[in-house]
């Protein structure tokens, strides 16, 4: 059986577009959110420290968008991809005086 | 990081507003090899679920808001503000625990009593061990989007 991969737009935060050559999105094909992520950082193997930790998964505060939805209320990595679904990297921001 | 004077009284009266608790916000401007310029705030709700007065979170779709906003504007999200009531305005070991990509200006407004007070700007160090700080440059409130 032949697997449909679909293509797909990546925003990429404003500072992590200095690994991407300045591109604001970046166009990859996955079947999946985690296909899609794998390929982005393939493309531009400066981002993967950045996104993933040691063991390969994503950084704690690093929240993948399906267009307005969070893959963690999806199928998280495994969530699957229409063609032309955009894809945000959205941090989470935390602190205190604390 | 390059801001107007007006944009800074905004982020100190945020702080005053939301004291005894941490306000918080989203800065937007352009990113470029000199730093941040920042142009425009996108105030948010301080979404941590307790202990407000020492902790902030700007939650991921208040982001996804402000980077829609931003882009409308011509702009991007180049950092974050919060403020430390009574506290210093500098990073603390909660600030580093939970910070994000090395890039983003991160200000700190202190607000002392209900008086905002110093003001400070820093960024992740590229091995994200320390924040650095950054210098602050007053920008002249004539100052338009096309001049970077």
């Amino acid at each position: 059986m032949r697997t449909t991969t679909a293509t797909v737009t990546i925003r990429i935060p404003t500072p992590l577009r200095g690994f991407t050559n300045n591109q604001e999105t970046v166009e990859v094909s996955g079947a999946t959110v985690g296909e899609a992520l794998q390929q982005l950082v393939e493309q531009f193997p400066r981002l993967k420290p950045h996104l993933f930790n040691d063991e390969g998964r994503l950084r704690s505060f690093v929240n993948i968008y399906v267009g307005d939805e969070d893959i963690r209320y999806l199928q998280r990595e495994a969530t699957p991809l229409k063609p032309g679904a955009e894809l945000s990297i959205v941090p989470s921001v935390a602190g205190g005086g604390l | 990081m390059k801001i107007k004077a007006t944009l800074l009284d905004q982020i100190r009266k945020h702080g005053e507003a939301t004291y005894p608790e941490e306000c918080c916000g989203l800065l937007l401007g352009k990113s470029g090899p000199d730093g941040n310029r920042v142009l425009a705030l996108y105030p948010v709700e301080n979404r941590h679920a307790e202990q407000r007065e020492r902790r902030y979170t700007i939650a991921p779709s208040d982001y996804l808001a402000a980077e829609r906003a931003a882009r409308r504007q011509g702009l991007d999200v180049v950092g974050f503000y919060h403020s430390h009531p009574d506290h210093p305005a500098r990073p603390s070991a909660t600030d580093l625990a939970e910070a994000t990509f090395p890039g983003y200006t991160y200000v700190i407004v202190a607000v002392h009593q209900g008086r905002a007070g110093e003001l400070t700007a820093w960024h992740l160090s590229p091995d994200r061990t320390r924040f650095e700080p950054e210098t602050i440059e007053i920008e002249p409130e004539s100052a338009s989007v096309d001049q970077t």
